[in-house]
């Protein structure tokens, strides 16, 4: 195992810069959480009726993210699609990144994170937070275990373990199951009409299925265009299939939300559609964000579902870069800001991050980062050692 | 290790379980309810609502966005939204005053992930401030916008402190208790002692002889947002 640590102490000036510039965003989002022990949560752009933020629509993201593994280790597991055993490795790796991170920004949001453990003292069983709890950590654990002894077996060119096997057929419903339960927390809340739906589980799944498999992508593009290690044409090709129908389907369901509310003009289900994208009450700060994201999913789907622009390998990238954004403005913010609006009494009270929320955040971003290029310089050296 | 450990002190205890017994003075009820009587509450007036907030020390945060309160009031249309129509002048400037529901069905202690919230046997929705990690799983669950965060540290904010009952830290949730602490002393809710117009009334809704119960068949009740489950325990005459 240790040998396979070394592997991460050594690389290039540009590989040095780069950890450089991720701990320097680090410490910048340190500092600003520490300013944020010291005056509560009064320095972010929370209030008493939008009581969510960025924080947690980032950690909603992020779920989506680390379960969107799943689409490359059931396509290799299952079906033996042999493209994605090049790249299997990096999925769940990508898996245990985003999963740090999410557990970061569920703790940089608690008003007493000293206090977090009472989830473990005092388990609750009737609260979804304790299921996600359950869910995040085991899920972290597999991919962790699974990834760690798979890439080492193939440095030793010896088969994965036996073990390895059931817990990869696991690890495939665990991947669901983390963010259907996240989709649970919001879903199961009475009188908040923007979440209260059946169709958020899966909405989740299909913008995860998209996001996650696009951030792939262009991670492995990055991968090949700085060391020697190339994923393959076909990976990638076989991803972007998976990411033009999830797109699909994740626009599909959002036309299925705003026809079941614009036709049936029940107020609640209309309100926060209209604070997204019109405004209401004279209030809109989202509305310049929502079409951004309607925008940039349409050039999205337009070069996905273009075999020729779907095939070029900077288009492609581009589509990626688009669904990637136009999911995080969606899901990482509108998502859990409208569930908030208009508030219990029908008011509308607005939420825009402040720019140490946003430092904070970035920080997070950056030590997940840290461990993704920590981990992928692993497994990358070890790729190119055994020469594939 | 807490699972292992309790054979051994029920051996000790020989299964007696440690009890709180209320005090003799303590008023008891089946279900706690309170009654708001909107026939009799004046305009402006603000005794509940100070007397609530200085008894509990709730702080003046002067921020609306960060505001922390117990019990306050608001329109009509803000305590019964989507039942308004346009032509409701009367109601229009009558104040309504709002607070904890104390459910019967509280979606708060549902989502609550470590119990820092739970309902009494006797109805009542409390807190445990000491357990509270200040996730606001409970603000986000509650349909009724009855539970304030203390974004900052409240203390500051406080022109005098009862030292009576607790203040509260930065980065915990709190809400209207029903007064817990002076039932058990025997004294009614700080709100209902200090309305002089007898628009607040406080008992057993269990109890058909209560005031409570009484005031029920005394006119047309509403609850808020009673479609959803929750089964309010605040009534509203209008």
């Amino acid at each position: 195992m240790l040998t396979m640590l070394e592997k991460a102490f050594t690389g290039s000036r540009r590989y040095w810069a780069w950890l450089l510039l991720l701990l320097i965003l680090t410490g910048a989002g340190l500092i600003c959480y520490l300013w944020q022990l010291d005056r509560g949560l009064s320095i972010t752009g929370l209030s008493r009726d939008v009581s969510w933020g960025l924080y947690i629509g980032q950690f909603t993201f992020l779920v989506g993210v680390a379960a969107s593994a799943v689409m490359v280790v059931l396509p290799y597991y299952l079906h033996n699609i042999k493209e994605f055993g090049r790249i299997a490795i990096f999925g769940e790796f990508l898996a245990v990144a985003a999963v740090v991170m999410c557990v970061l920004f569920i703790l940089v949001d608690l008003g007493k994170p000293s206090r977090l453990l009472n989830i473990v003292l005092y388990p609750s069983p009737n609260s979804l937070m304790f299921w996600d709890m359950v869910a995040l950590s085991g899920y972290l654990l597999l991919n962790l275990v699974i990834g760690w002894n798979v890439l080492e077996s193939e440095r030793n060119a010896v088969p994965p373990p036996r073990w390895v096997r059931p817990l990869v057929y696991i690890s495939i419903p665990w991947a669901i199951s983390i963010h259907t339960v996240t989709a649970f927390l919001y879903a199961g809340l009475p009188d908040k009409h923007y979440w209260f739906t059946a169709i958020t589980a899966a909405r989740f799944l299909a913008s995860a299925f998209a996001s996650g498999p696009a951030l792939l992508i262009l991670l492995c593009l990055l991968v090949r265009r700085f060391t020697r290690f190339d994923p393959g044409r076909g990976a990638l090709q076989k991803l972007a299939t998976i990411v033009t129908y999830a797109m699909i389907v994740n626009v599909l369901f959002l036309g299925f939300e705003l026809f079941t509310a614009l036709y049936s003009r029940v107020p609640g289900h209309v309100h926060s559609f209209e604070y997204l994208f019109l405004g209401l009450e004279g209030h809109g700060r989202l509305v310049p964000l929502m079409w951004t994201f309607v925008a940039l999913a349409v050039v999205a789907l337009v070069l996905l579902l273009n075999p020729r622009t779907r095939a070029g390998e900077t288009t492609l990238a581009a589509a990626c870069l688009a669904v990637f954004l136009s999911i995080w403005i969606e899901k990482g913010l509108g998502f859990v800001v409208a569930g908030f609006i208009p508030n219990a009494f029908g008011h509308v009270s607005e939420y825009w991050p402040t720019l140490p929320e946003a430092l904070i955040s970035l920080g997070v971003w950056s030590i997940g980062f840290l461990i993704l290029t920590v981990f992928y310089k692993i497994a990358v050296t070890v790729k190119e050692e055994v020469g594939q | 290790m807490g699972v292992g450990l309790l054979p051994l002190t029920d051996v000790l205890a020989q299964g007696a379980r440690p009890q709180v017994l209320p005090g003799r003075e303590a008023l008891s009820a089946a279900r706690w309810a309170m009654v708001f009587d909107s026939r009799r509450c004046r305009e402006g007036c603000q005794d509940c609502i100070l007397a609530c907030h200085r008894v509990h020390n709730v702080p003046d945060i002067g921020d609306v966005e960060e505001e922390v309160k117990w019990i306050w009031t608001t329109s009509y249309e803000g305590a019964f939204p989507g039942r308004q129509h346009d032509y409701i002048d009367g109601l229009r400037s009558k104040p309504f005053v709002v607070l904890c529901n104390h459910c019967a069905n509280p979606s708060c202690v549902r989502v609550c992930p470590t119990r820092a919230t739970f309902k009494r046997s006797d109805g009542i929705v409390m807190m445990d401030y000491h357990r509270c990690i200040g996730c606001r799983y409970c603000m986000a669950a509650c349909p009724y916008g009855a539970r304030s965060f203390n974004f900052r540290d409240p203390r500051p904010y406080l022109d005098e402190v009862n030292p009576d009952y607790p203040t509260r830290e930065k980065g915990v949730v709190e809400k209207c208790n029903f007064c817990a602490e002076r039932l058990a002393a025997g004294i009614p809710p700080a709100c209902v002692e200090a309305c002089r117009d007898g628009a607040l009334a406080f008992g057993d809704i269990e109890d058909p002889g209560s005031e409570v119960r009484k005031l029920l068949n005394s006119g047309h009740v509403l609850r808020r947002k009673p479609e959803l489950g929750t089964g309010p325990q605040v009534y509203y005459i209008v």
